[in-house]
């Protein structure tokens, strides 16, 4: 299983890579949100997915997944969400200002 | 008595939360967070003094012991370099009350530095992997907030690339902890060292050293430093001087952190992937350094080529060398913020970047002439000021690990830096007077004492190296003996 999620993953961070790497703005939005997937698929994963009841205490159970990476993945979901809107924002009034949202043209010519 | 680490973090947050409440009382946004940061440099000299005396002090939250808990950890490094965070920031918002302008002032930017300074404090003094990487993500979002507040063509242009990169490298940073977690099964700093030393690091985390090093390296500027000189350049001065003294200051620190504490077993790898990191850093600084006509451009570059001088200490890595790298830190953000201050200054004064549209400033303008040619000097390390010690330390260490191309390499940056700084002073402060008396804007008092203060600072800690060489001695000794950390976090 976790091989298989391990290549998920990968997948996931090419096509965020290949997307960042792309000149209009909103692409390089949907980059960084599929690289931060890939990211918390990874961590998820690394915690080991053995079968297990979830990590709730009841009465009869023993065997639980691990706790632990599901709290990181939930506190850097938050962090992205946050940053995600930042730079969905950003975007937005880039565009307005700039009148364009193609990278190259967004070049600072100012110094030389 | 232990409580007390915790504040440096939390004081700045409590402190940003509540003048949120007093968006059009700037009076009470201004003097609260001043007075907040001078609280914070008390505190910082009184962990300082503690730590000499108990030896590390550290703090677990909500009781639980140390693997099993998050907790803060204060050594000298942590503390010192807590203390000199606080004293800059103090600093350049005592700078920006005159010149940030109202329209940024009420729009929360002084929350904005409590929250960059809360995220920077707490990153140095963090002792939990996961804890760093929220921290760090604390400064970070402060950051782009305050590199795009404003919202001018030049700064969204900018900020766009700063913003991506950082994305990137904090998803980077997750999968390294991932990683980590997989391998070891814990995210304690002591802990994980312990083990990473039981396992005599495998190849297997050498490779996760190797992702460490990207990640912190992009944060650090070292070698990645391609988004640096434009996104430093862009925000007003008083934001660019925050920026330029302590973001790529954490990344340092944490460079320092994992590739001493953590990754200190395949030093051949690690340890020379990073001397040739930071040997092109200081090329590719001093080349950039060398070319521009731009004033910001030029102080932008400067920064690079501290970032690679410093890390050059933790490539040699003998206690004397890191002593050097310290000292530098120190002597670097106070100087870098002194530095970057005055170049604000020159271009609010005279309405331009370019170095060939100014000239003859001295005549008008001759205090902050004066006080430019000082921070040169001790950006280049002449003896009575605050640069000197860490360059002696750090070329002394360099000699007895022999490693001579580091030595030449980091001591020839000197005289780039030197050149790249006199051409500014001499092209703009000598020659023709182009302003008239009448003409001239005035330099209010206001706008020059922040700079004044550094510049005592940067003498004071270069008369005064004796009295922090306890400190920085301290500091040195736990970042190169590991166990002194583990057994103060973990005690078995």
């Amino acid at each position: 299983m976790e091989f298989i999620i391990c290549i998920l993953a990968g997948i996931l961070f090419a096509t965020g890579v290949y997307n960042i790497l792309q000149k209009q703005l909103l692409r390089i939005a949907i980059g960084t949100g599929l690289i931060s997937h890939a990211a918390h698929l990874f961590i998820l994963t690394m915690g080991k997915l053995k079968r297990g009841q979830p990590p709730i205490i009841l009465e009869g159970i023993t065997e639980y997944t691990d706790p632990l990476p599901h709290a990181l993945i939930l506190t850097s979901i938050v962090i992205s969400f946050g940053v995600t809107s930042v730079v969905l924002v950003l975007a937005y009034r880039t565009v307005n200002e700039n009148n364009t949202d193609n990278m190259e043209q967004l070049r600072g010519n100012e110094y030389e | 008595m232990n409580n007390l680490i915790v504040l440096p973090m939390v004081l700045p947050l409590l402190t940003g939360v509540f003048i949120v409440f007093f968006k059009s009382y700037i009076q009470v946004q201004r003097w609260g967070t001043f007075i907040l940061l001078l609280v914070n440099v008390g505190i910082s000299v009184i962990i300082l003094r503690q730590i000499q005396i108990d030896g590390i002090i550290s703090i677990d939250f909500g009781g639980w012991a140390a693997p099993f808990g998050i907790l803060f950890v204060a050594d000298s490094f942590a503390a010192l370099l807590v203390l000199t965070t606080n004293i800059v920031s103090a600093i350049c918002v005592l700078y920006a009350m005159p010149t940030i302008g109202k329209r940024r002032e009420t729009f929360y930017f002084y929350p904005f530095v409590n929250f960059l300074v809360a995220g920077v404090n707490g990153s140095f003094l963090t002792g939990d992997i996961f804890n760093l990487f929220v921290t760090f993500e604390v400064m970070l979002l402060a950051s782009y907030a305050l590199i795009t507040l404003g919202g001018t063509r030049l700064q969204l242009k900018e900020s766009l690339k700063y913003i991506a990169i950082n994305v990137v490298s904090s998803s980077l940073f997750l999968i390294a902890i991932a990683y980590l977690y997989g391998t070891l099964g814990t995210l304690n700093m002591a802990h994980l060292s312990m083990r990473i030393a039981e396992s005599g690091q495998t190849p297997l985390l050498t490779v996760i050293s190797l992702l460490f090093l990207i990640v912190f390296s992009l944060k650090s500027g070292l070698l990645l430093y391609q988004w640096l000189p434009g996104s430093y350049s862009t925000p007003p001065t008083a934001i660019a001087a925050l920026f330029g003294a302590l973001l790529t200051k954490v990344g340092i620190y944490a460079l320092f952190r994992t590739f001493t504490l953590l990754f200190y077993h395949e030093q051949q790898i690690t340890h020379t992937l990073i001397a040739i990191m930071a040997g092109v850093t200081l090329i590719g600084g001093c080349i950039g350094a060398i070319a521009y006509n731009n004033i910001r451009q030029i102080v932008a570059y400067n920064v690079v080529i501290a970032v690679g001088f410093i890390l050059v200490g933790l490539a040699i890595m003998n206690t004397t060398a890191i002593e050097g790298a310290i000292y530098y830190l120190v002597h670097d953000m106070i100087v870098k913020a002194l530095l970057f201050l005055l170049a604000g200054t020159m271009i609010y004064l005279t309405k331009s970047e370019k170095l060939d549209e100014m000239s003859g400033l001295i005549r008008n303008y001759p205090s902050l002439g004066w006080m430019f040619f000082i921070t040169v000097l001790s950006l280049t390390g002449i003896p009575p000021l605050s640069g000197f010690i860490g360059k002696v330390l750090l070329g002394q260490g360099a000699i007895v690990a022999e490693s001579y191309i580091l030595l030449l390499l980091s001591f020839m940056s000197g005289f780039v830096v030197l050149y790249s700084l006199l051409r500014i002073f001499m092209s703009c402060f000598w020659g023709e007077t182009i302003i008239s008396e009448e003409e001239e804007t005035p330099l209010s008092k206001k706008v020059i004492f922040p700079s004044a203060i550094l510049v005592v600072l940067t003498f004071a800690l270069g008369f005064g190296a004796e009295s922090i060489a306890p400190y920085v001695q301290d500091a040195a000794y736990t970042l190169t003996n590991p166990s002194v950390y583990i057994n103060a976090i973990l005690p078995d």
